[in-house]
């Protein structure tokens, strides 16, 4: 693994957030984070969907829409692949962790419509024409993989992050026509802010 | 006209607008609300796209939603959605280009709009095509509503302009008034969010959450 694949991975998981820096998987992101553990298991689901439908939406990108240069039928091409995939997690997960399956209930078929997969990829897209020198470019299917894992972790690192503290604010007393959502928003607008320090970062 | 517009297809149009609106009220569509808001031309570009989309595919859906097999319907709508978004994304780049740049990503994001996916359920899949397609008038305005007061304050807060205009006089600048750079930052349109749901719910008590 070199240097450029490994400051990927660093850069998707603090500076190129999912959440903090685009806004992405937010309606699940406000949904499930009531509680660490569901959040944690949504997490990993997220950041395994994004594995795997990331290097194949790349292979597609690079193999079939390049050269038959009709890239504007990627839209209906990565949401196939993405709503394909998730149909197979879905059934494995049954299959082998009928517990997990009982515990994230709808969200699991729901990632298929999760801003961060279909974002991760046309952001992948995006940055296959960058040049070599630039730190965001994704020039192979090692670096496929790894902005894949880093932007899952990060969100997955996120969503743990806000349900921890939703936890904890339970106890505490909002006025009344912030609680619930609008409070919400404000503890994410101050950590997005408190990631905003790692946009300085050189890596 | 009243034979055009029922009083459900009124409720239709009007109640995503006003009161229960898809963003804040019914959280839907966040992501997108939040990213382009930056600026106001780009915000308005967006309402307006989201709109053609969701009431293009409310009224497909609705037709056809006798004949889709209830297995496999969100890979359905996601296909109708996604060929929609796809003719939106083109027409843009083809006759608005410097938008479409400015919008990167999102366009190709409204497929993912929980906007759409929640209409589709929870209205085009049990009402037929009229009064579907006013349902995603509606919803589009109301989430294109949102966009553009938040993306009005960032921008004037921000920058000091108004769709690229300039609006702060240079007198204030000369008195010591500096724009806030933050307010184009990601983190402030998490906050005028969070205060235009704080207004509405001071408003609307019955909004408010336990």
């Amino acid at each position: 693994m070199d240097s450029h694949t490994l400051s990927l991975f660093v850069r998707s998981i603090f500076v190129d957030n999912m959440i903090f820096a685009f806004f992405l998987g937010m309606c699940s992101y406000l949904a499930v984070s009531k509680n660490v553990k569901t959040a944690i298991g949504l997490g990993i689901a997220v950041t395994f969907v994004l594995v795997v439908t990331l290097p194949v939406n790349y292979l597609l990108q690079i193999y079939v829409l390049d050269p038959l240069g009709i890239g504007y039928l990627s839209f209906i091409l990565f949401i196939a692949v993405i709503a394909a995939i998730t149909q197979l997690v879905e059934m494995v997960v049954e299959r082998f962790s009928p517990s997990l399956y009982a515990s994230l209930g709808i969200f699991l078929p729901l990632i298929a419509v999760n801003c961060a997969i279909m974002g991760a990829s046309l952001f992948m897209q995006q940055r296959i024409g960058l040049g070599d020198s630039d730190p965001k470019a994704i020039t192979g299917i090692a670096d496929a993989i790894s902005y894949a894992l880093g932007s899952g972790i990060g969100w997955m690192l996120s969503i743990v992050g806000l349900a921890a503290i939703r936890e904890k604010m339970a106890y505490s007393n909002v006025p009344a026509p912030l609680r619930g959502l609008g409070i919400t928003f404000i503890t994410v607008g101050l950590m997005a802010m408190a990631f905003m320090c790692f946009s300085g970062l050189k890596i | 006209m009243s034979q055009l517009f029922s009083k459900k297809d009124k409720e239709a149009l009007f109640t995503p607008i006003g009161k229960n609106n898809p963003v804040t009220v019914q959280v839907l569509g966040i992501c997108s609300a939040l990213a382009v808001t930056s600026k106001l031309e780009p915000a308005i570009v967006m309402g307006l796209s989201v709109t053609i989309i969701t009431a293009f595919s409310n009224l497909v859906i609705s037709f056809i939603r006798k004949t889709i097999p209830n297995r496999i319907r969100i890979i359905v709508q996601l296909v109708v959605v996604a060929a929609l978004v796809t003719v939106v994304s083109e027409v843009l780049k083809a006759f608005a280009y410097d938008v479409s740049v400015q919008l990167s990503v999102y366009v190709g994001l409204i497929i993912t709009n929980c906007i759409l996916m929640g209409r589709l359920e929870a209205y085009a899949m049990s009402n037929g095509p009229w009064p579907s397609f006013l349902d995603g008038i509606g919803n589009g305005l109301g989430y294109a509503k949102i966009l553009i007061i938040v993306a009005f304050f960032r921008e004037l807060l921000g920058s000091g302009t108004l769709l690229g205009f300039k609006v702060v006089p240079d007198s204030f600048y000369a008195a010591g008034y500096a724009n806030n750079g933050l307010m184009l930052m990601p983190p402030m349109a998490l906050i005028i969010l969070a205060c235009l749901i704080w207004y509405q719910r001071a408003k609307h008590k019955d909004l408010q959450e336990k």
